[in-house]
């Protein structure tokens, strides 16, 4: 699914890793991008202003948080599970 | 693309350095130097306001960390810290110098009375020309900071009361200390985040050691529980909303407190002749830089760091019984701490005792080395190692005696502080007893 909502978040972590927005593929973790600890931080801090959500994440506990950070695929889900929210 | 990307790419491709090569010492030991023994300490914290107090809750493994009391709190996603409760400036000071004391300087002024007290020293004559002050802290005034710019930003107003800067500035209290006793020698702030008591301490120590100074008040201070001070810690998403379980496989981040320690150091020779009860010797001290990352420890540069400490001081890694741990309760942290350790002691590693007071205390940034060497002067003296608590599930990557959740009794001739600071700034400071 590519939309609006899609494309500006592919773009956002594009920017970060310093990539174009097209080799940001659903099936790239983090770390497959060049997108440090740090750089995940930043990223979605990136993510939260340009949608004005609140992500739970804590850079401790990764896996515990229901931002689910394994690859590109969960993250454009997660945030736009969290967009949808806001909506309703 | 911004240069601050650049320059963390940039550093993130550089091949790791061959570290261990280099001498992490930063004095060197040489002789003809002068021993250096703590005769005097002074604290608050969210422990308590004195001592006794705060030994009394490491012998008891009680938490100071409490659900967070100040202005705005509620629009904090972090609300709980180690505060310093029935905190009244008044007791202390008047109303001018409540004007003109941010709370991180009247923390150490408060601290550096007791500390003072104890050592009986009187700095009139030549002694203040002898003496100086150098302290540890990272934000500083932060509250008055946060103050007024609440007042012109937020409220609109377009005057500030005059005292801001000299209240605000890093060295305030330094300054105040060395004007309260007439210190007349060296007097200095540093500023390296996590580590600067640390920083401050082993410099004090070195210019006692190098008769530089007779007599050095050092330590640090903290005071940044305030909206503006845990909100710029939130960002970085390493804060726990709900405890500090340092080592513990579950931990979750760390959290923050506030308060100060401070200490007089003072030349052994000084101190015998006027028969002083000396507290513990100071016996070495290290500092090192990973010059890798802004916020990601490395364990060759803390290691670097610990082993030069012990060879300042001339001990032998099997001499040390306890390290009171930088354990911070993050994930990075202490994992990468305990790597450190392991590799510094080797077999040893296991025999020795590393706990972190700061899940009782928190984490008071700047202040945390002075509040942390009261926990060394206690193993020392007392033969009582301060706990790790809220310990509670075992993690292989701390595979340590972390002293979990319980003091212990254990008799300990010599012990580390370590420091490391977020910038990569390692410091370790080595006692021995008295």
């Amino acid at each position: 699914m590519t939309d609006s909502i899609t494309t500006r978040i592919r773009e956002i972590i594009a920017e970060q890793a310093m990539l174009e927005p097209d080799q940001v593929t659903d099936d790239s973790t983090p770390s497959d991008l060049g997108i440090d600890s740090l750089g995940l931080v930043e990223s979605i801090f990136a993510l939260e202003e340009e949608f004005d959500i609140s992500i739970p994440f804590n850079a401790n506990e990764p896996e515990k948080s229901d931002f689910d950070i394994s690859n590109m695929g969960t993250i454009i889900a997660a945030v736009r599970r969290l967009v949808a929210e806001k909506a309703a | 693309m911004s240069g601050k990307k650049q320059g963390r790419k940039k550093s993130a491709g550089l091949p790791a350095a061959p570290e261990r090569a280099a001498p992490a010492v930063s004095h060197p030991s040489g002789g003809g130097q002068r021993r250096v023994v703590i005769t005097g300490a002074g604290t608050i914290n969210a422990l308590g306001h004195d001592v006794d107090t705060t030994l009394a809750a490491f012998r008891e493994g009680r938490c100071g960390i409490t659900a967070l009391d100040f202005r705005d709190v509620d629009r904090l996603s972090i609300q709980i810290g180690a505060q310093v409760h029935d905190w009244r400036a008044e007791d202390y000071f008047n109303r001018q110098q409540i004007l003109l004391y941010d709370k991180f300087t009247q923390f150490t002024l408060l601290a550096a009375r007791q500390a003072v007290a104890q050592s009986g020293l009187n700095f009139e004559g030549a002694l203040g020309l002898r003496s100086g002050v150098v302290l540890g802290t990272a934000g500083g005034g932060l509250n008055t900071w946060d103050d007024n710019y609440r007042a012109v930003y937020e409220e609109g107003k377009n005057r500030v009361h005059p005292f801001v800067v000299p209240k605000l500035m890093n060295n305030a209290a330094a300054s105040h200390v060395s004007m309260e006793y007439g210190l007349r020698g060296p007097a200095f702030t540093v500023a390296t985040a996590c580590a600067s008591s640390n920083h401050a301490m082993g410099l004090a120590f070195q210019m006692v050691r190098s008769g530089a100074a007779q007599v050095m008040l050092t330590g640090g201070s903290e005071a940044m529980l305030c909206f503006g001070g845990v909100k710029a810690w939130e960002g970085l998403r390493v804060m726990s909303r709900d405890a500090c379980r340092p080592f513990s496989a579950n931990r979750n981040g760390m959290v923050q407190g506030e308060g100060a320690g401070v200490f007089v150091f003072e030349d052994y020779d000084h101190a015998r002749a006027r028969g002083a009860e000396i507290l513990a010797e100071v016996a070495g001290f290290a500092m090192s830089s990973d010059a890798q990352d802004i916020v990601m420890p490395s364990a060759q540069g803390a290691e670097r760091a610990i082993t030069g400490a012990m060879r300042d001081a001339g001990i032998n890694p099997d001499q040390v019984g306890y390290i009171n741990a930088h354990g911070t309760g993050t994930a990075a942290n202490d994992k990468t701490e305990c790597a450190a350790v392991a590799h510094a002691f080797g077999h040893h590693a296991d025999r020795l005792m590393i706990s972190s007071t700061k899940s009782m205390h928190g984490h008071l940034i700047g202040g945390t080395g002075a509040v942390e060497l009261l926990a060394c002067i206690m193993a020392l003296r007392d033969g009582i190692i301060a706990p790790t608590i809220g310990y509670q599930e075992p993690d292989p990557e701390c595979a340590l005696d972390v002293v979990p959740n319980e003091a212990r009794e254990a008799r300990v001739g010599a012990v580390l502080s370590n420091a490391f600071a977020f910038g990569g700034l390692n410091a370790v400071i080595a006692l021995r007893r008295a």
